[in-house]
């Protein structure tokens, strides 16, 4: 079909060589927890990458696939060595298929202390309709 | 039959257990991951935590949290860190995935032992709690003259 829709697009800062708050490969991105769910005009999709600011976030539509990226954007001191890590990465990175019914064009999408929300609207045409039942 | 369903995938098995053999092998002396207070990998919110020669700060992980309503209290080296992350569910809606945490949480985390409780800062970004802790200047290496 068409090429890639960008929703928002950022040169990804991940492999530029900055001290970073993990001191890990930004290759290796961080899965992001994410809450799903459906309503009767489109699917909402929530992620927790707590450290992104708008300027990290890298969420973009290729065909069918949802692709949600963000780097963490809180650099230490660089004189800081870790003592202890759960977060080893600076990158969350995860993809999503759209169905065929899904606005891929149409997507909003909203970041407010570190959580992502972004939401895909359904095809009028598949909204549900209450079909009516004729009485004679 | 169905076993390839119910049963995990040998090969992952695997890592999982290299993994925690190797957190065993690197991580289990320190106080960190083998301390006594410490939460299994996996609990929210993560923590990173850095230290200078002038502080130590600690970076908790909390999303979409209401950050006046965090407890963040010191005794000498011990931070407690408590608060809840309310996360409202629409009820009219079809969840398939639920993997956020909601609910309250704590953390206790013992800080090196050279930390001042009196000298701490706190402040919320982007979902990121970060709380620095001054050192005492007694503890910082010093250079010593000699005569």
């Amino acid at each position: 079909m068409t090429s890639a829709t960008k929703v928002t697009t950022q040169a990804a800062s991940a492999g530029d060589g900055k001290q970073s708050l993990t001191n890990a490969a930004p290759t290796t991105g961080i899965r992001p927890s994410v809450d799903i769910f459906e309503s009767a005009d489109g699917i909402t999709l929530q992620a927790d990458m707590p450290g992104v600011a708008k300027e990290g976030l890298n969420l973009r539509v290729d065909g069918a696939n949802l692709l949600v990226e963000g780097t963490i954007g809180i650099v230490p001191d660089q004189k800081m060595s870790a003592l202890y890590a759960d977060v080893r990465s600076t990158l969350y990175r995860r993809s999503f298929v759209l169905g065929n019914e899904l606005e891929a064009g149409n997507i909003g999408a909203d970041l407010k202390d570190g959580v992502l929300t972004v939401r895909i609207p359904k095809r009028p045409e598949h909204r549900p309709r209450k079909i009516e039942v004729r009485s004679s | 039959m169905f076993s390839s369903v119910y049963s995990e995938n040998p090969l992952l098995a695997h890592f999982r257990r290299l993994e925690e053999e190797l957190d065993e092998i690197f991580g289990g002396a320190t106080p960190w991951t083998g301390g006594i207070r410490s939460l299994p990998p996996g609990t929210f919110p993560a923590i990173n935590v850095g230290a200078t020669e002038d502080n130590v700060t600690v970076y908790l992980f909390a999303p979409g949290i209401d950050a006046k309503k965090l407890e963040i209290s010191i005794q000498q080296n011990v931070l407690t860190v408590s608060g809840a992350r309310e996360l409202p569910r629409d009820d009219a809606a079809t969840y398939y995935r639920q993997e956020r945490f909601g609910g309250e949480f704590r953390r206790v985390l013992s800080l090196p032992d050279d930390v001042d409780p009196d000298r701490v800062e706190a402040s919320y970004r982007d979902g990121i709690v970060q709380i620095s802790v001054r050192r005492r200047e007694s503890a910082k290496p010093r250079q010593i003259a000699i005569r």
